[in-house]
């Protein structure tokens, strides 16, 4: 079993505070992390690994200073990890990102399962796992919470809004993990010192996985940001005043019906 | 005068949009700060505006700058029209979002001065389509096949990509569900074009009849909008219950196209074994009217009994914080937020969540927003209409009790 799982290194979005005079993100000292879902997806691959034997690689795009997640990654047991790290891939929206990883995958030979997390905790748009399976020409299966393998061929559990849908799809094929797949392990002391002394993560550039210059990066993005602006406040909040708890309730009643929210 | 192009280091938060917008003319530093590296990069004009903090100022007049070369689109501009949007079903009824996307598809197409498509998919499906067009579809393209019962994502990407290739859309919109997330980024892939994920407003720019997609970014905190200039369809999927439904109109006429599927053995690799509706959530968050939430506050799973006999009152879901949920109070299912759902309900009652920034982003687009909080000061009355600042224990027991005496219940 060769197993692929792409990673993200993302701002840790629950630290990020805003500047309540300029309506602002501050992002000073907001500390990087792995991506929450793509944990899942590498916790389920070692599972995998674990009962099927196999090889588990990690591939990113991103900055130079992404391999401290991936050495992150490889603590935690991954057997191999991969930086696609190029000036030229960034400003990369989905499309040109999904391409990226793609040739990188490409790259690095065959594989039997890919395996993403749903979305990424700065973005979250949920579009790089079909993208990039629609690229490479496999199936997927997104919004995974369950996967067996027999032989040749996964049954895999998908969430739905309600309910679930179980499936059976052959390998090569592409998943993308949420939460309720598993609880993912820490690195090991061991895997840490390993991640730092003894295992180098390959970087790899554009023209390393033969990347066509006009598809990654800016230049390759369908979309672009026209701008980013702060949400709209609301108006000003009413606190409800009143001598008691009950005439509080009381006008909170009368104000929603004035509303129309409550008939 | 030569130009100029400076950077805060103060102002600038690192967040490297000015990076992405134009990454031949800034990196970030060791500090992430942004700096520049080229003053004549393409798209440097822009960043002055885009910078969310206004870290970027540009004096003087540019260089000739040089045009991008892009990847040859599939569709061009120029050949496209209509505004599409697709028709989610399951088990032959139409997810709301649906009706939702041909509401705002209508006012559109109207500004456009083009027509509204929808398209349908599944297996005996055929008396939704005079539904799509009660609700403002012009023309309904059917595909109605015994294969297509239950959703799979590979004949539908074929089905819509065909159809697209024929009729080349000028916009495509998609309901931000399960179903839709999926299925609109392998289209996008496949027919080489921008996808933009979870809008909540959608409108056209005048001067150039862009469309202008508006989204909430890093949980919540931004909001950027995002532009699909030289690639057709124009494709976005929205968040449920943000648009506005139109009137069902039975008079209103329009044309049902019945399509037969050009499906290849690959398209057909995935077996269904089971659809199955989970027992234990029958809570659907994301198309409630009503939430009735809560957080920390509660104190115990004991505690969110008031909230349930509100809910039960109101005929409305309840949901959680995730402290509430990692404190075992409720079940991971009913969490609200970032990690959790994301929700735009008609009411939505926050008892005892503090509100952070991760809780906001997954409610703060609710039409009305109660809270009822001891902290005068808690995050989440940034976000609220209403609060009551007061024990939610003592508070919610005697909204149930008002509502039940004026003999007033939910929507």
């Amino acid at each position: 079993m060769n197993i692929i799982v792409c990673m993200k290194q993302v701002p840790d979005t629950t630290d990020v505070k805003i500047d309540p005079k300029t309506g602002t993100l501050i992002r000073e000292g907001v500390p990087s992390i792995v991506n929450p879902d793509d944990k899942h997806a590498i916790e389920e691959s070692l599972q995998l690994r674990e009962r099927y034997g196999g090889r588990v690689t990690v591939v990113s795009m991103g900055p130079p200073q992404a391999i401290d997640a991936l050495k992150e990654v490889y603590a935690m047991g991954v057997d191999d990890t991969i930086l696609l790290s190029d000036r030229a891939f960034a400003g990369a929206d989905t499309w040109a990102t999904s391409y990226t990883l793609g040739m990188g995958i490409k790259a690095l030979g065959e594989f039997d399962l890919i395996f993403c997390g749903l979305q990424a905790i700065d973005g979250d748009t949920a579009q790089i796992g079909p993208q990039l399976a629609e690229f490479l020409g496999i199936p997927q299966v997104t919004y995974v919470r369950d996967v067996k393998i027999d032989g040749n061929e996964l049954t895999v559990q998908r969430a739905l809004e309600d309910g679930h849908m179980t499936m059976k799809i052959p390998m090569p094929a592409l998943l993308t993990a949420v939460k309720e797949l598993n609880s993912p392990r820490y690195p090991t002391m061991g895997g840490i010192i390993r991640a730092y002394r003894e295992h180098e993560t390959k970087v790899w550039s554009a023209s390393d996985i033969g990347a066509e210059p006009e598809k990654i990066g800016l230049e390759g993005s369908p979309t672009q940001v026209k701008r980013t602006f702060a949400p709209e406040p609301r108006g000003k909040v009413e606190i409800i005043e009143g001598d008691t708890a009950g005439d509080m309730v009381a006008r909170l009643v009368d104000k929603l019906k004035e509303k129309n929210v409550v008939r | 005068m030569i130009m100029e192009v400076t950077i805060d280091r103060e102002l600038c938060i690192g967040c490297a949009i000015c990076v992405k917008q134009c990454p031949k003319g800034y990196e970030l530093d060791d500090e992430l700060i942004a700096v520049v590296i080229s003053t004549s990069a393409p798209g440097i004009m822009e960043t002055e505006e885009a910078c969310p903090v206004g870290a970027i100022t540009i004096t003087g007049e540019p260089e000739e700058i040089p045009v991008l070369d892009k990847v040859e689109p599939l569709i061009k501009v120029d050949d496209s029209r209509d505004v599409w949007v697709f028709a989610e079903q399951r088990d032959g009824k139409l997810a709301k979002v649906a009706l939702q996307l041909l509401g705002r598809a209508r006012d559109l197409a109207d500004e456009l001065k083009q027509n509204v498509v929808a398209v349908l998919i599944g297996n005996n499906i055929d008396n939704l389509a005079k539904e799509l067009i009660g609700y403002q579809a012009d023309t309904v393209y059917v595909a109605n096949d015994e294969r297509l019962n239950d959703y799979q994502t590979l004949p539908y990407t074929t089905i819509i990509t065909d159809l697209i290739k024929k009729y080349k859309p000028n916009i495509f919109l998609y309901g931000a569900t399960f179903i839709g997330r999926d299925l609109a980024p392998r289209i996008s892939q496949r027919v080489k074009t921008g996808l933009t994920a979870d809008c909540t407003k959608l409108t056209i720019e005048e001067d150039t009849g862009l469309l202008d997609q508006t989204r909430p970014a890093f949980g919540g905190n931004i909001m950027a909008t995002i532009q699909t200039p030289d690639h057709r369809p124009q494709m976005a999927t929205v968040r449920p219950g943000i648009m506005k439904v139109k009137p069902f109109d039975p008079e209103r006429s329009g044309e049902i196209i019945s399509v037969t599927p050009d499906l290849e053995g690959n398209d057909l690799i995935a077996k269904i074994i089971e659809v199955a509706k989970d027992s234990r959530t029958k809570i659907n968050l994301e198309e409630a009217k009503i939430i009735v939430s809560g957080g920390r506050g509660v104190g115990s799973k004991e505690g969110f009994g008031v909230l349930e006999e509100l809910a039960e009152l109101l005929g409305a879901e309840v949901g959680g914080s995730r402290v509430a949920v990692e404190s075992g109070y409720i079940e991971q299912d009913h969490q609200v937020g970032q990690t959790g759902k994301t929700v735009a309900p008609e009411l939505y009652i926050a008892c005892g969540i503090s509100g952070s920034i991760q809780h906001r982003a997954g409610m703060s687009t609710s039409k009305i927003i109660v809270a009822i909080n001891k902290d005068p000061d808690a995050q989440i009355l940034t976000v609220s209409d209403y609060a009551i600042v007061g024990d939610l224990h003592e508070v919610v027991p005697l909204i149930t009790r008002e509502l039940k005496k004026r003999g007033l219940g939910g929507l």
